[in-house]
């Protein structure tokens, strides 16, 4: 019953002063609206940092880690004794994983598994004309590849399917293909480190947005990366997969490397440098986010202490015909919700409006960066919290200088 | 007859800009029923004692009763409680909610209690500033009433409640001698039903017509 008469009060307060409400309103507002606008497009950057380095890096990565130190003759069969043994030899072992195929397959089939690609890496030199470039060269089955690392969205020219129909065909990194000077249908001479040299066409070239892939990297098939190696179809280097959740690959390159007995690396391992990166930038997000809140809390707390202080003799006059603290507490309260509500919401449009204009504004990163407009996150959480936070500090805002005011003598105000 | 207020060796001081004693020791009693004036020179001290006897001031020595009830050191919201229910109080300055209407003023007192329904209080409001010879400013914002009519509207809300005792401070201090006449035949009315009127006033005229004067000189009670 009481809440009753409060909120008619309430009303007739905010509209009373309209002008004066909307600029409390817009208090909140702008806070919101910056707080909206500035985590996500932080968050959008961090995450697209994330994504361009991680999408181009498998999961977990089966390989043969080639140990070519061993023991000399003699310290195996004297350990301990005063061996010296001059100019030994590596040991000529092979990168090969046995039986990959095979295990890819089985790979395939556990849980959680999105996608296994075997294929075999090496390096290689690229020749056109006078010029020569050393990178590297994986032979992969490009349907598998693709469904890994989403290779169809990468591409800056050509096709996938090309390289599926041409068995002498390559897809490359597109700042390679730029400083070979070769375009889509071009051909290019390979050299491996065995000797052997095979001319491939170029039926496409792709762009990761991260420089050592671009800069070095080739797809070639399967088949035709093994006979330039001189090896069998069943030679596979790499096993490559992807899984429905990143953090579930960290255990499962544990449980393969023991499972197969071969070297296994996850995508944490093989990022470290930017998954700190990654650390640092979320604290700075949170330190921004947080310096942005307090100020606007500030503001807003200001806005409110105004609004209740220029009620002063109301309150006093209320006090004197009979209302009691807590009604003078919520006539206040209740403006303070109706204002952080509206302003909170009017904030959240503005915000995601200015989000929306820096998404579609065009950004040109020099091709180093595969992105044409700034990264933004668009995430419910963020205008949840937004409005929560509006909410809660104009309330809170409202609420200490309206108890303290509930608290004064009548006439302490009204005394000419 | 029965006591209605009893005030006990009062005093009240101002600290600033320095210590000053405003009331000393006032003592005296109420019945119901009565008609009281407080008159006295311009800084006496009337208002100070209204605002004690009111218990809107609470920064006093000595006690105040009011209908029965000791009401020194009670806190402020029993205060505004009782308030709300036994007093009507009738500011020198109105002190009328600016941006309320004539009639929300009046009927804001009435909600708060909540003894009638919402309908009931409007009629029982239109009732009393008609009474007034308010009715058709009912609507008005009070902010755009001028000085008398305000005073009047003040009156009013006064009323609503139907307070055991009611407290002016210079009630008709706005008004002309029509409706200064009107406002003291409804105190005298009010007063032979039963409530009780107590009134700062410097009209020699509307004094006379009270059942007792009071009259105060530098914080004492003129014996
Ligand atoms: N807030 C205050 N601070 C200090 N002195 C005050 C204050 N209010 C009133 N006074 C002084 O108290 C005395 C009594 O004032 P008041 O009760 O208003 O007189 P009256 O109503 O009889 O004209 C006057 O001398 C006045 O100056
Ligand atoms: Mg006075």
């Amino acid at each position: 019953m009481n809440l009753r008469i409060a909120s008619q009060i309430a009303r007739t307060h905010l509209l009373a002063k309209k002008r004066q409400t909307l600029v409390a309103m817009l208090g909140v507002t702008f806070g919101i609206a910056m707080f909206i606008t500035m985590i996500s497009f932080m968050q959008g950057v961090n995450q697209f940092l994330e994504d361009s380095a991680l999408d181009a890096s498998p999961h977990v990565r089966m390989y043969n880690e080639v140990n070519t130190q061993r023991p000399s003759l003699i310290d195996a069969l004297r350990p301990g004794g005063f061996n010296v043994t001059y100019h030994q030899k590596p040991k000529n072992e092979l990168a090969r994983i046995k039986n990959g195929l095979t295990i890819a397959d089985r790979i395939e089939r556990e849980p959680n598994v999105l996608g296994v690609s075997p294929q075999v890496a090496t390096q290689a030199f690229y020749n056109n004309g006078p010029i020569q470039l050393s990178g590297t060269i994986s032979g992969v089955n490009i349907e598998r590849e693709n469904r890994l690392y989403n290779l169809e969205k990468r591409l800056k020219s050509g096709s996938v399917n090309a390289l599926r129909s041409n068995p002498d065909g390559l897809i490359m990194g597109t700042t390679l293909a730029g400083k070979l000077n070769v375009a889509t249908g071009d051909k290019v001479t390979i050299t491996t480190p065995t000797g052997s040299t095979r001319v491939l066409r170029v039926v496409g070239t792709f762009g990761f947005g991260i420089g050592t892939i671009d800069n070095t990297k080739s797809y070639a098939n399967l088949p035709t990366v093994q006979e330039l190696l001189g090896k069998d179809p069943s030679y596979i280097t790499d096993i490559h997969l992807k899984m429905s959740d990143p953090l579930l690959a960290i255990p499962f390159g544990k449980v393969l490397q023991a499972q197969y007995g071969y070297h296994t690396e996850d995508w944490a391992t093989a990022n470290t440098a930017i998954l700190a990166g990654e650390k640092i930038r979320n604290m700075l997000t949170y330190v921004v986010s947080i310096t942005l809140l307090v100020v606007a809390g500030f503001g807003i707390y200001n806005i409110m202490n105004m609004t209740v202080m220029n009620k002063i003799k109301d309150i006093a006059i209320l006090k004197a015909t009979g209302f009691e603290g807590h009604d003078i507490v919520a006539i206040f309260l209740l403006q303070a919700v109706f204002i952080g509500f509206s302003g909170g919401l009017l904030g959240l449009g503005i915000g995601f409006g200015l989000s929306y204009l820096l998404s579609i504004t065009p950004f040109d990163a020099g091709g180093f960066i595969s992105i044409k407009t700034f990264p933004v996150i668009f995430e419910p959480k963020y205008y949840v919290n937004g409005l929560l936070f509006g909410v809660i500090t104009t309330v809170l805002a409202g609420y200490f200088p309206a108890r303290k005011a509930s608290h004064i003598d009548p006439v302490a105000i009204l005394r000419g | 007859m029965s006591t209605v207020l009893a005030a006990r060796h009062l005093n009240k001081y101002f600290y600033d800009p320095e210590r000053f004693r405003v009331l000393s020791d006032i003592t005296f009693e109420v019945q119901a029923g009565e008609f009281v004036a407080i008159v006295g020179k311009s800084g006496c001290g009337k208002s100070t004692l209204l605002y004690l006897l009111s218990t809107m001031d609470t920064d006093y020595e000595g006690q105040i009763e009011l209908a029965g009830t000791l009401l020194t050191g009670r806190s402020q919201d029993y205060l505004a409680h009782f308030r709300n229910e036994h007093l009507g109080f009738v500011f020198q300055f109105h002190f009328l909610l600016p941006e309320f209407s004539a009639l929300q003023n009046v009927m804001l007192p009435a909600l708060k209690l909540g003894k009638y329904s919402a309908d009931e209080i409007e009629a029982r409001a239109m009732a009393k500033l008609s009474m007034i010879g308010m009715a058709d400013y009912a609507l008005k914002p009070a902010s755009k009433l001028s000085g008398g009519q305000q005073q009047r509207v003040a009156i009013a809300r006064a009323l609503i409640n139907d307070p055991t005792l009611i407290m002016g401070d210079e009630p008709t201090g706005n008004l002309d001698k029509a409706n200064t006449d009107n406002v003291f035949s409804i105190f005298r009315e009010l007063a032979s039903g039963g409530q009780t009127i107590i009134a700062v006033t410097h009209d020699p005229d509307f004094a006379a017509g009270t059942d007792r004067v009071i009259e105060m000189s530098d914080g004492l009670i003129v014996p």
